[in-house]
């Protein structure tokens, strides 16, 4: 166990330097100046610059100055916001939870309703329910996220008034942001009505969860219909059958947990596109994520924001990955031992 | 069945239990407001934007003399009474006491308002050697622009209470101006604390005014945050709460203004004026605008500098269809620089006429290339002057071509923009002013005045003495009638000399919600909530 989870370290590692390299270049891609892509500074006098250029290792070569991009990441000096003037890892620091937060509920409703769901179409397989189920799924599943949020708006905010289109909770709340997570910062804070305010983050939750949550939901019933129908035709399963076994004794004995071991790894995969949805989804509900701050740092050609931005989210996509794939390997104890991490 | 029954249930349940409940009376204790835009600075004497003097002006500061909106005329504010000396040039403000400064996290008066933060207020755009004059920039467009600086002598003390300001010259226009959303009051002692302390620049991004609203928190591209200033002199009903939620897509505020997530937005585009009168929970209020959107040109720049090329482009477009296209007949067409409202509009002034052959033929005498091409700069916000430049700029672009000229459209984000604009990048230009006061001046002076290039508030970038001694001549009569026979020879020389084509002369809008009291249109600049409050 402890040579799988050593090559899993090596292998985040090892991209995790890849990335680097590929956010550093990114300061030579970009069109612009070198030492304001890297840090976000317009030097005032030549002077500065010198100093500047020199901290950066500017002047020895891509190596070296690799290296000190690597200790600066290291110590959370990510540069500044052209557009803004903040310090970068603070802009992102409250963004990225956000857009955390946001996957997270919808990855929750996901599960919650689309495995079940799964377990029953899979179970009642090849009937009229199963047929609905499965024909629902692939029409959600088959929906631009972007229209599907735009449909959302209309008939929830506009029609039916019962939930608003933005933001994450009525600016009249004063909840300043600690961990950047809104429900948790609501219990912080002490100045509100945390009953209130949390009914009414609830409120903004609603529709981008659900936007986000619907299309991975349909995902989740395929793949869990699929896989329940592949264990309930297992030899095993006939003779569970056979030795008298009541069906929803074999359900829970045999089916269940069989069924959940192909579902995880499939999982893995949806979390990417969750993200990506998500991100999306952001800037129709003005929801301040990490993908709606990247957005606007295209719009105002703030390349530090950019560089940085591609690096924070490309790193949370690779370790939830990776984690996701650790779990699997430990509750599986069928896989080999000696496979190689994966990704 | 039952089972299924029980999911449809919980659905409907799940969705009622997360719907809204904006009748808690904790939702009436705050306004929000969807505002267009970042503010640039928290201070307005530093820029004669909208955005800015909206999320300032009227919030945070007060004035020494107000407009009445509704009349155009000047009221006391801060300034109690005033006296005009026989002669015109000294002029006596008489202060109002017991005015409390804001107390924040940041900055707790030990004093009240009194004359030494009129003074210092004045004297920081005034004064070159004034230690608050560089910070900042050291630009103050709109006292820049008119030249006002130049014309105040001296400023003194007289009591605590009392000040006495001298011109040099006579100056009509001149308690207009310090009823101006720029003539804001600042605190002295406020200023002075932050120079000991080695942070100046602070006074413009923590502002600290009289105003009904106390500056909390401003988030860029999210919200600005203001308290209610419980003890204003002025005791008005205010909100508890202010926020302005700064959200650049037009059909997103009018959503959010539905949706109640707002509860009055600015600049609501024209093509949406029908869903919001047609909607019984909202109000649109509606004012002839003190405005005027033009097409100006670089006149520093050749082909532009010959006034011949500059008429035969205003023949060039027909005005009468912009007017339908881009402002949906919610704007009156302009002859001159000054709308209707102003009473020195010129009723039978000149104005040009669509004529592309005369066009061509101007055009082919000044010696201009038949394949000649030029850009148009279309600004990238909203404006009530012109609602859509880049839609306005794509119809210009269509009918230059039928004068042989190939247009580019130009466009940047509203900051670059502005900076390139300054800098006489442009080869024409398509933006508009909003007055900040109802005299002429305001309209003549900063649009077209010599010093006015450098402030950044003539586009044309034009200059010309006749033009300039003619405005002066007008603000040094205090008689209507010599002043209006003044104004019409300057529209004469513009007529000629076509810096800029004015083209429409916007109403103004604004929507909220029934539920909102106290609110009304300023045709005088910005928004102001001093005085709104939403009703339980």
């Amino acid at each position: 166990m402890i040579q799988v989870l050593a090559r899993y370290i090596a292998l985040f590692t090892i991209t995790l330097i890849v990335l680097c390299a590929m956010s550093f270049s990114l300061a030579y891609l970009f069109p612009g100046d070198v030492l304001e892509n890297l840090t976000g500074i317009t030097p005032q006098n030549a002077f500065q610059r010198d100093a500047i250029a020199r901290q950066l290792g500017l002047d020895q070569n891509y190596f070296v100055q690799f290296y000190y991009y690597l200790v600066r990441l290291l110590d959370g000096d990510w540069g500044y916001s052209a557009a803004s003037g903040l310090p970068l890892l603070e802009e992102i620091q409250i963004a990225l939870p956000a857009t955390i937060e946001l996957s997270t509920y919808a990855m929750f409703m996901a599960i919650l309703v689309g495995v079940p769901l799964g377990y029953y179409a899979g179970i009642k397989c090849y009937s009229t329910t199963d047929y609905t189920l499965n024909s629902l799924s692939i029409t959600t599943y088959s929906f631009p996220v972007f229209w599907f949020a735009l449909v959302l708006i209309l008939l929830f905010s506009l029609q039916l008034d019962v939930a608003p289109i933005s933001g994450r909770l009525s600016l009249l709340f004063d909840v300043a942001p600690v961990t950047g997570f809104i429900l948790i910062d609501i219990l912080l804070a002490d100045n509100v009505d945390h009953g209130l305010a949390i009914k009414d983050a609830l409120s903004h939750l609603f529709l981008p969860t659900v936007a986000i949550g619907a299309i991975t939901t349909a995902a989740m019933i395929r793949i869990t219909r699929r896989s329940v129908i592949d264990v309930m035709q297992r030899p095993y399963i006939a003779a569970a059958r056979s030795r008298g076994l009541s069906s929803w004794q074999i359900f829970f004995r045999h089916v269940v947990r069989n069924a959940l071991l192909p579902i995880l790894p499939l999982m893995a995969i949806q979390i990417t596109t969750l993200i990506t949805n998500a991100m999306i989804v952001e800037t129709l509900f003005s929801w301040p994520g990490i993908g709606n701050w990247l957005l606007q740092a295209i719009y105002q050609q703030d390349y530090p924001a950019l560089r940085v931005g591609m690096l924070a989210v490309s790193t949370l996509v690779i370790m939830l990955t990776i984690i996701v794939d650790l779990f699997n390997r430990l509750i599986d104890p069928s896989r080999d031992r000696f496979e190689r991490g994966t990704i | 069945m039952r089972g299924k029954l029980a999911v449809i249930c919980m659905g409907f349940l799940l969705v009622s239990g997360c719907g809204r409940n904006t009748d808690h009376p904790f939702y009436a204790s705050g306004i929000v407001y969807c505002s267009e835009s970042n503010p640039i600075t928290f201070n307005p004497q530093l820029d004669t934007s909208t955005t800015t003097a909206d999320a300032t002006s009227h919030q945070i500061y007060d004035k020494l003399l107000v407009f009445d909106p509704d009349s155009g005329q000047i009221m006391p504010s801060l300034a109690s009474s005033w006296l005009v000396s026989d002669d015109g040039l000294t002029y006596t403000f008489q202060l109002r006491k017991d005015v409390q400064f804001h107390t924040t996290a940041y900055f707790t008066p030990s004093r009240n308002f009194n004359a030494n933060d009129v003074i210092f207020s004045i004297d920081r755009w005034r004064l070159d050697s004034h230690p608050y004059h560089n910070v900042s920039g050291g630009q103050y467009p709109y006292f820049d622009s008119i030249g006002l600086a130049d014309n105040i002598k001296e400023i003194e003390r007289i009591n605590g209470y009392r000040i006495e300001i001298t011109l040099k010259r006579k100056d009509s226009s001149f308690l207009a101006n310090l009823a101006t959303d720029f003539s804001v009051i600042l605190s002295e002692e406020y200023g002075n604390e932050l120079l000991n302390r080695g942070v100046p620049h602070q006074l413009d991004i923590k502002p600290i005014g009289t105003g009904p609203y106390i500056f909390q928190e401003y988030r860029k591209d999210r919200f600005i945050r203001y308290a209610q200033h419980k003890a204003h002199w002025r005791q008005e009903d205010s909100a508890e709460v202010l926020i302005f939620d700064i959200t650049p897509r037009s059909s997103l505020r009018l959503a959010k203004l539905i949706t109640q997530e707002c509860d009055a937005t600015a600049f609501p585009a024209q093509s949406e004026l029908d869903v919001i009168r047609t909607n019984d929970k909202l109000t649109l209020a509606e004012k002839p605008g003190l405005n005027i959107g033009f097409w100006a040109f670089n006149t520093q720049k050749a082909p532009f500098n010959n006034p011949d090329v500059r008429r035969a482009l205003a023949a060039a477009i027909d005005k009468n269809t912009l007017l339908e296209a881009v402002y949906f007949d919610s704007a009156t067409r302009a002859k001159t620089l000054l709308p209707t409202a102003s009473w020195a509009y010129q009723n039978d002034a000149d104005d040009t006429a669509y004529n592309p052959v005369l066009a061509r033929r101007l055009l082919s005498d000044a010696g201009i290339p038949p394949d000649f091409s030029m850009t148009i700069w279309a600004m990238p916000v909203k404006r009530a002057y012109n609602p859509n430049a880049n839609k306005m700029a794509e119809l210009i672009q269509r009918y230059l071509q039928d004068v042989g000229i190939n247009a580019q459209i130009v466009t940047y984000d509203w900051l670059t923009f502005r900076r390139r604009l300054r800098s006489g990048e442009h080869d024409s230009v398509l933006i508009g002013w909003s007055a900040d006061n109802g005299d002429p001046d305001n309209f003549y002076r900063p649009l077209l005045s010599c010093g006015a290039i450098p402030s950044g508030t003539n586009r044309a970038m034009w200059c010309n003495n006749d033009y300039d001694r003619l405005l002066d001549e007008a603000i040094e009569t205090n008689d209507i009638d010599e002043r209006r026979a003044i104004y019409q020879q300057v529209n004469r020389l513009l007529f000629e000399q076509q810096p800029l084509v004015p083209i429409a002369h916007a109403y103004r809008y604004q929507a909220y919600h029934n539920g909102l009291n106290g609110m009304s249109i300023n045709p005088f600049g910005g928004v102001k909530f001093g005085g709104v409050s939403k009703a339980q």
